[in-house]
């Protein structure tokens, strides 16, 4: 039993419009993941140390437990306290949730990455510190968080087909039902892989290109 | 049903699964160090051809989903005449993908130890064999470690995936339990339970003494 190539075009198209799911579930998941871990960022930085030492654990926990499991927490346990959301609401929010810590620590080490002399300057000049962030802090962390978002943003991507195990018709489910469907498995999984590739190696080589921009932008540039 | 009466009725059925997914670990952890050793040292080679193969299977493993790969494993290797037990198959794709992390991981510490040693150790007419196994290695553990760690706690985390090719390891357990008895919160919370404890009370301490020995070995007292 070889390639077929007849049943690989047969069900390409089928395949696309998955593939744009896959690519909304990326999206919006990362785009709660961007904000969820600012609140973990703010939980981290104000003075309460009970809060930060809540926070702290909150973000450990979720960093060293599966997403796949936090998934299927969300997923079946919601429900027994009478919150019923569907598998795409879900799994957005769980991914929003796991990624969000990941960024956090960008955050965290984007920010202690600009000089504390920066600070001592603004204090000196008598600038508030909202003032400070938004016009001196925050316009020299960016840069610096740049990669490392970008970096989980692909790893966001790549973590998309396991929302298949709960039903959200994204691409893996796709193939999934196709191959269930015809019996074949050798051609859907094989595109999938394909359509990762070929999406997620220009990301790839995209933030590789944006760290450079940076470090160049930044002044260092490596010999 | 109170927590207690669920853990003694389904405890010791996690206990078996967690058993499972640690010998999942464990094998999948010492293919990674051995892939990762390999290619990130074929990644320096000289040879073009040696350094191609290289970079083709590292961009092509960090490409792609786990996921996919693990299906790809399990479902399509068949079609070749390739039939892996689903306990191999979730080994094998979980060492062959982050064996192509680690092999980053590796070239990076090697290219960190600095030039004057290679100079030195060539200059001590070492032979390329002795260089790289008596001056190279040793130095490069201090530098590789904490983000191999890193690494291998994902490693962990990803091996909940080999549930979904039929490895009856703590996730399948759980989901098994949880379709049984319906007692989401129970089932997977306990399971997140002991996943967050195998990494944060285990898996984490080890690695740490891993690091301070290989410290220790080349002369640096770390923490």
């Amino acid at each position: 039993m070889g390639w077929r190539w007849d049943f690989a075009i047969e069900i390409l198209p089928k395949m696309a419009v998955a593939t744009f799911n896959t690519i909304l579930a990326a999206g919006v998941g990362y785009a709660i993941a961007l904000v969820v871990g600012l609140f973990f960022l703010l939980g981290q930085r104000t003075p309460s140390k009970i809060i930060n030492w809540i926070n702290r654990e909150i973000v450990e926990f979720i960093r060293s437990t599966p997403l796949l499991i936090q998934l299927f927490f969300v997923y079946f346990v919601l429900p027994q306290f009478g919150i019923t959301l569907s598998a795409w609401v879900c799994g957005m929010i769980t991914i929003g949730l796991h990624f969000g810590t990941y960024l956090s620590e960008v955050y965290r080490g984007a920010l202690e990455g600009v000089s504390k002399t920066q600070w001592e300057a603004c204090r000196a000049l008598n600038f508030s510190t909202l003032y400070t962030y938004r016009r001196i802090v925050l316009p020299q962390a960016f840069p610096i968080a740049i990669p490392g978002m970008g970096n989980y943003l692909v790893g966001i991507f790549k973590d998309t087909p396991l929302l298949s195990t709960i039903g959200v018709a994204e691409l893996f489910h796709a193939a999934t039902a196709v191959g269930g469907y015809n019996y074949r498995y050798l051609e859907p999984y094989t595109i999938v892989g394909v359509i990762f590739l070929t999406l997620s190696i220009p990301a790839a080589m995209w933030v590789r290109k944006l760290e450079k921009d940076v470090n160049k932008a930044q002044g260092k540039i490596k010999k | 049903m109170t927590y207690f009466e669920f853990l003694n009725e389904h405890g010791v059925t996690l206990l078996l699964g967690t058993v499972t997914t640690i010998k999942v670990l464990v094998c999948s952890m010492m293919l990674y160090v051995i892939i990762s050793m390999i290619f990130g040292l074929m990644r320096l080679s000289k040879n073009l051809l040696i350094q191609g193969i290289a970079t083709v299977y590292i961009e092509f493993f960090r490409g792609t989903s786990l996921l996919v790969q693990l299906f790809w494993a399990y479902y399509v290797l068949p079609f070749f005449g390739i039939s892996l037990e689903a306990f191999t198959a979730g080994v094998v794709a979980l060492g062959l993908n982050f064996g192509a992390y680690g092999a980053e991981i590796v070239r990076a510490g090697i290219l960190a130890v600095p030039r004057g040693q290679w100079e030195a150790a060539h200059a001590l007419n070492f032979t390329p064999a002795k260089r790289i196994k008596r001056i190279i290695i040793p130095q490069i553990f201090p530098i590789i470690l904490p983000p191999a760690a890193n690494l291998t706690v994902e490693l962990l985390k990803a091996t909940a995936l080999v549930a979904l090719v039929t490895v009856v390891d703590l996730t399948f357990e759980a989901k098994q339990i949880n379709s049984i008895t319906w007692l989401s919160a129970q089932c997977f919370g306990t399971a997140l339970l002991i996943y967050y404890i195998m990494a944060r009370f285990a898996l984490v301490p080890f690695l740490r003494w891993l690091e301070v020995l290989a410290a220790r070995k080349v002369g640096k007292e770390k923490i």
